[in-house]
């Protein structure tokens, strides 16, 4: 397979970010509450994804490696501000629906895990690539939770009337709660059918499971061990 | 008074950081498999969120709004919060040693803690003033170790049960979560 298709099937099926890395839980289940929200938080941080790991990847030369995650954050942090801005500009009423969400794509432990474990090491071609198929994945995830809480709890699919009237929709599905209980059962069926996932870095890792906290992880717990 | 009261309280049960927010997700699955361990994490919370709360409300009332710069705050408050950990481990370290005994290693997880991050955020959003920031970074971090501890008293049984294999490892963590969140709901006959 060509390297850049390959790094697109890499990001959408067999390392996908949100399924089988169990990566940026926090954007997954907050705004899955309608599949429309999946779909645009989902764009948004891709667009925020392709422009960090192309900006990382030109200036891998040029970051010194001591200061690295810094000057990663503050590259983050900017190209959010101007996704933000562009939303909030645009699209109101998705502004209005994702609210914090959206600058807080600067935390998503998807972005920094691209730069550290792959951006800083490819040239701009391959990390764009990458950043497409990794942003992709991401948005078919949360588009897949979204749909299957907006159907439960609403009835809906994107918007429009799919159950029947006759059936009552499960309201807790929609609320806080069911986002747990719908990723719970998401990776349960995966388990179920024999897919490997890395959950257990999700719930057993000292923090989060962004290479950059695993770095501290490792030192704290020799640290505990000593 | 009856308003700051209720700033807390919406920060710590009402709207929960992690059950109703869904911030610190990473640390709340990750950490809590150990009793110790979270209690530990949620200290090191309390302190930085509060700190960071009341900097970051400093900032952007005598910063960035008086400069025009609203904008930018999403740039400042992630560099200022960085920054802030780091200076309050090496202010713990010289001054304090048992507490950063304590926390020690904790503290540099919580720079990409989103829920500190999202706190600063969502004061500026409200428009609190200094002393409202600071109740409203304590109440969260409250909630967030609340929740972070509960789960890990919920967790350390879960371990001697014997589970359907798929549900084993996160989904049943995530189920624990989703009763604790509906519990939670609870609260929220508690905004008068």
């Amino acid at each position: 397979m060509n390297k850049y298709v390959e790094r697109l099937y890499n990001g959408i099926i067999k390392e996908n970010p949100t399924l089988i890395l169990m990566l940026g839980m926090c954007p997954t289940l907050a705004v899955s509450v309608r599949a429309m929200n999946g779909i645009g938080m989902g764009l948004s941080t891709t667009a925020v994804l392709i422009l960090s790991n192309l900006v990382i990847s030109l200036l891998r030369k040029v970051i010194p490696d001591d200061v690295r995650l810094p000057a990663y954050i503050v590259i983050v942090a900017s190209l959010v501000t101007v996704t933000e801005l562009l939303i909030e500009a645009y699209l109101p009423a998705l502004y209005e629906a994702l609210g914090i969400y959206i600058p807080l794509i600067v935390v998503n432990c998807i972005i920094l895990g691209r730069a550290e474990a792959y951006a800083n090491k490819h040239n701009p071609a391959l990390a764009v690539m990458d950043g497409i198929g990794m942003g992709l994945g991401f948005t078919i995830a949360l588009t897949i939770a979204g749909l299957l809480r907006e159907l439960l709890g609403n009835g809906t699919a994107f918007g429009v009337q799919v159950l029947p009237d006759s059936v009552e929709p499960i309201g807790i599905f929609v609320q806080p709660p069911g986002a747990f209980l719908v990723i719970a059962f998401i990776i349960a069926v995966m388990n179920a059918i024999g897919i490997k996932t890395r959950q257990k870095q999700l719930v057993e890792s000292c923090d989060g499971n962004c290479s950059m906290c695993s770095t501290i992880c490792d030192k704290a717990g020799k640290e505990e061990k000593a | 008074m009856k308003s700051l009261i209720l700033i807390m309280i919406s920060g710590a049960l009402i709207n929960n950081v992690v059950l109703n927010q869904f911030l610190g997700i990473c640390s709340f699955l990750g950490v809590s498999k150990q009793m110790k361990a979270s209690a530990s994490l949620g200290g090191a919370v309390i302190f930085v969120m509060t700190i960071a709360s009341a900097v970051a409300s400093l900032l952007y009332d005598f910063v960035l709004k008086p400069l025009d710069l609203d904008y930018m705050k999403t740039i400042v408050f992630i560099l200022v919060i960085a920054a802030l950990v780091q200076i309050v481990e090496m202010f713990l370290k010289k001054t304090a040693p048992a507490i950063h005994k304590a926390l020690g290693i904790y503290l540099p997880l919580i720079t990409t803690n989103c829920a500190v991050l999202g706190v600063a955020l969502t004061n500026v959003q409200n428009s609190y003033n200094f002393l409202e920031s600071v109740l409203a970074g304590f109440g969260t971090a409250l909630g967030f170790t609340l929740a972070i501890v509960l789960l890990a008293g919920i967790r350390s049984r879960i371990n001697e049960e014997d589970l359907p294999r798929p549900l084993r490892g996160a989904p049943i963590v995530m189920i624990s979560a989703t009763l604790m969140s509906i519990a939670f709901m609870g609260f929220a006959g508690l905004s008068f």
